[in-house]
């Protein structure tokens, strides 16, 4: 089938696409956005959190049919060219970034929490990212950069 | 709540560091890693983000029996599918098909038999992942099933049949020390058993094949020592090495699940076979089935102490479940043996560690690498024996604290700090989390926002524990790495470039790289070069050794490059040094711009540089001096347990750890929290179950490991003892925290609910 997205703000197509295929791959494979990533393609691990319509879900979860139409918002669309949104720099500057391949995930899920509740406490940042995995940091760093984010924008 | 303390140091480093000449982001100082804006922007290329014009998939069949002989093979089926470019079995491989890391027991793709569940058995290249699944399901095997080798401690009583023509036992490490048959007024005795824990990087297994121009190949793979990949691919292929060229993919993460070959020798097999670039990606459930994990363990252990809790004799007996093939077997048994009877000064030592095969799955490298299955069962008998001497658990502990000039067991001389005893104090006098007070946060209680308890039934605990770890490669064998180093004037500024083979897996080994090069070079801008087999190799990724080894490689190239550019400036009164891109007497200051010195020239230095010789055991008695260097860190964990339903949660976790010289502060407490949350898994979530043989619980849904809600805060304390013998006195840091936290928190748990708790990980039917 042919599918047509909106991604980070342009109109995308994609050709030949199988109905097995989830948003992920489309973005993936298909259309040249490998930074969302594949940890479980399972709805595990958040790794590959994208904003659908404004709403951040499991990219994985998401069959390609169901995005037709609709808007796609990934991690390569949140900075503004080449200034870093103030998520990205925090957890740059925190050390929240080891591996990082939880990252993308993550920032896009704390980008979402700092949207609607600006000033968290803890207990609702741990809240807002207990669907993301990260196995390298022990999550202390990424708590520090969600705050600092939070305290400098 | 408290969080982490930045790194102090209240006790004097004993070796002088260079303290001078102090370059911007050099080591002593956290710059932001080089990566780490692509990695926020989805920019950074993984190895699964890897992508060709005309490129294949890869896909791999693996057997469901984790026994049998096979009877039959028959790929026409699958070869049928249109969009199939090749379907291969172990007819198809050149070389030699076996590979291993220790010694070459596995094969490629099975022959005739197959050794354990999710043993491969053909390749598919085809058009589309879907398309080379589909081909997967018309490959017909037959199989006649055996009945599977599942019981270790049986195999390493030489019972049961054979996994491997020459018996079951992998290795057995004795280690004798002092009077076997030493007697004591107490005595306390355990059995305690380590569950299959996985490494679970999130980093799917990965790569891309590219077939050259001259008959090789290209490989980017995400791996942690590319050089012996290319070694094992080599034998596989059949090509001489100048034909198998690796680059480092971005890793998503090691923690030593990819030591041994997944994708590596399989995807180039296709690739030449078809001719065309060949991807692989694991999904997570082949993951669980595609890297070796951390050996299972069952432990005996008997202390025998005098009343004052002073230990007399240690005697061990250890068995770890190598599973189907060797891998790193034989060493992780080393470790384990040599380790374990922990950071204590013991006069009579009896240790025996058998590393067996079954047909469970390989079981290799993880980080702590035997020291923690050790830790878990010398720890827990360290508080059963301050039980019965009705002694304080620190106190126990510090009284049998080894220090520098401890006989280990091996007979080894520690012959650099080990501050056992003050690493103790330090965790024991760090604040204490508030009680439960008020209207209790469901959030903060055992069982969250289940909604299980409001805090009744709800019971605290405090446990501790100390670990030791080995740092670097043991036991003789010879670990070094290559570094090239160059220094040249760029648009008028003096730049260097560094180049090793030394694979970043995360842990931040490139920006260490950089702040090395920039102190002893005295300029700013530092380029890492890409990491492939264009030079020699840098050793392993693992063995917390990459700063030690590598970093000493490059440290050693820079200071000949900076010879070489001090040796241009002539012969001028006072000693010379490089700060801030100039060239600086020590009488009359600045002298020069180091651009000025170089004018067009480059300056290169390559060098290979290894640690100081280790001896290997000697296999009776077990004594050497096997081991390069020691490293140790305690913790204190604080756990709520809620006692009706079985449910824990770890408050706290603090940890003091002794790391040399912590040439990246901000890497070094990424460490010890992301090893500490690793232990913390191990401790009360993670585990691989099996059942006779089978692996039951593949998957992120049923394999669980920590997260941000499992994982309290951290007080983290660094001592910097420097290592008179390692550069810069940097003592590996990675491992230490992941050995220790497993065993504090069991004996947090065990002092809430009074439980004898011997198996990890604790379940909530081990409470109740
Ligand atoms: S890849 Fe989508 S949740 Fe893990
Ligand atoms: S940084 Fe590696 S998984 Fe989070």
């Amino acid at each position: 089938m042919r599918l047509n997205v909106t991604v980070n703000g342009e109109p995308k197509q994609a050709d030949d696409v199988w109905e097995g295929e989830s948003l992920l791959y489309v973005l993936r494979e298909r259309l040249g956005l490998p930074g969302s990533k594949n940890a479980c393609e399972q709805g595990e691990c958040g790794s590959c959190t994208v904003y659908l319509d404004g709403v951040p879900v499991c990219s994985c979860l998401v069959a390609a049919g169901q995005a037709e139409g609709h808007d796609v918002r990934t991690v390569e669309g949140l900075a503004d060219g080449d200034t870093l949104d103030p998520v990205q720099q925090s957890f740059v500057d925190a050390g929240a970034v080891q591996c990082g391949f939880c990252t993308p995930g993550l920032v896009v899920a704390a980008h979402d929490l700092l949207h609607r509740v600006p000033d968290p406490s803890d207990e609702e940042i741990r809240e807002a990212l207990a669907g993301n995995l990260c196995r390298c940091t022990g999550y202390e760093k990424i708590l520090d950069a969600v705050r600092n984010a939070a305290a400098t924008s | 709540m408290t969080s982490a303390t930045s790194p102090t140091s209240t006790t004097p480093v004993t070796t002088p560091a260079r303290t001078s000449e102090e370059a911007a982001g050099g080591i002593g100082s956290s710059p932001v890693r080089p990566d780490g804006t692509t990695k926020v922007r989805g920019e950074f290329a993984y190895s699964s983000d890897l992508w060709h014009e005309d490129m294949l998939w890869g896909a791999t069949l693996r057997s469901p029996h984790p026994s049998a002989r096979i009877t039959g093979l028959d790929i026409a089926g699958a070869l049928a599918v249109p969009g199939v470019y090749a379907v291969l079995t172990h007819a198809d491989v050149p070389g030699v098909n076996r590979y291993g890391l220790e010694q070459p027991d596995q094969p490629v793709l099975a022959e005739d038999v197959v050794r354990y569940q999710g043993e491969p058995v053909a390749l598919v290249a085809a058009d589309h992942p879907e398309t080379a699944r589909r081909a997967m399901e018309r490959i017909r095997v037959d199989y006649e099933e055996l009945e599977p080798v599942t019981d270790a401690q049986a195999a390493a009583e030489g019972k049961g049949p054979a996994v491997h023509p020459g018996g079951n036992v992998v290795r057995h490490v004795p280690i004798r020390r002092g009077d076997p048959r030493a007697t004591a007024d107490v005595v306390v005795t355990g059995t305690y058993e380590v569950g299959m824990q996985d490494q679970a990087f999130l980093g799917p297994e990965s790569g891309l094949a590219v077939p050259a121009e001259d008959g090789g190949i290209d490989l980017y793979v995400a791996t942690q020592w590319l050089h012996v990949d290319q070694q094992q691919i080599v034998a596989a292929l059949g090509l001489p090495p100048e034909k198998v060229r690796l680059t480092l993919g971005g890793v998503g993460g090691a923690f030593g699940g990819r030591e041994d070959l997944s994708i590596q020798v399989h995807a180039c097999l296709l690739a030449l076979h078809t001719g065309k670039p060949v991807k692989m990606v694991y999904n997570r459930e082949e993951s669980f089935y595609g890297h070796v994990h951390r050996h299972p363990a069952v432990l005996h252990y008997e202390h025998g102490a005098d009343r004052d809790g002073r230990l007399v004799y240690v005697r061990a007996r250890i068995v770890l479940d190598g599973g189907a093939y060797a891998s790193t077997t034989g060493a992780v048994a080393g470790n384990a043996a040599t380790l374990g009877v922990g950071p204590y000064d013991v006069p009579n030592v009896s240790v025996d560690c058998w590393g067996v095969y079954t047909n469970n799955p390989p079981c290799g490298a993880m980080r702590g690498f035997g020291a923690v299955q050790a830790a878990f069962a010398y720890e827990s008998q360290m508080d059963k024996l301050a039980q019965a001497c009705g002694l304080d658990p620190v106190e126990v502990r510090t009284r049998n604290a080894m220090s520098e000039g401890t006989v280990m067991p091996t007979g080894q001389v520690v012959d650099s700090a080990a501050p056992v005893a003050e690493l103790l104090r330090r965790v024991r006098d760090m604040p204490l989390p508030a009680g439960p007070s008020g209207e209790p946060d469901l959030r903060r209680l055992p069982g969250g926002v289940s909604n299980t308890t409001h805090g009744e039934g709800v019971v605290r605990g405090v446990g501790y524990a100390v670990g030791i770890k080995n740092i670097c490669f043991s036991e003789g064998f010879d670990d070094y790495s290559t570094a090239r180093v160059r220094l040249q004037a760029v648009g008028g500024e003096p730049a260097a470039t560094v180049q090793t083979a030394a694979c970043e897996v995360g842990q931040g080994l490139v920006t260490v790289l950089q702040q090395i090069v920039r102190t002893e070079l005295g300029v700013e801008q530092v380029t890492v070069e890409p990491m492939d087999t264009s030079i020699g190799s840098a050793g392993s990724s693992s063995a917390s050794r990459q700063t030690y080894v590598t970093g000493g490689a490059v440290r050693a190239a820079a200071l000949a490059v900076r010879k070489g550019l001090l040796g241009r400036v002539g012969h001028v009164p006072g000693e010379l040094s490089v700060s801030g891109g100039k060239v600086v007497s020590t009488r009359d200051g600045v002298l020069a711009d180091i651009v000025d010195v170089l004018g067009d020239d480059v300056l290169e230095e390559t060098v290979e540089w290894r640690h100081r010789p280790t001896e290997s055991l000697d296999p009776e008695t077990g004594q050497g001096t096997a081991h390069v260097q020691y490293a140790f860190a305690a913790h204190r964990a604080v756990v709520d347990v809620d006692t009706e339903l079985g449910l824990v949660k770890v408050v706290a976790l603090d940890c003091a750890q002794d790391v040399g010289k912590a040439l990246n502060p901000q890497a070094v407490l990424g460490q010890i929290q992301g090893g500490s949350a690793q232990g913390l898994g191990l401790a009360v979530m993670e585990e691989i179950q099996t059942d006779g043989g089978l692996i039951r619980n593949p998957s992120f849904t049923d394999y669980l490991i920590p997260t941000v809600l499992d994982m309290p805060p951290m007080n983290i304390d660094v001592l910097e003892l420097a290592d008179p013998h390692a550069p810069y006195g940097v003592r590996g840091v990675g491992e230490p925290p992941t050995i220790s936290s497993t065993p504090a928190i069991v004996a947090a748990i065990r002092a809430a609910t009074g439980k004898p708790l011997t198996r990890v990980p604790v379940r909530p039917e081990h409470i109740i």
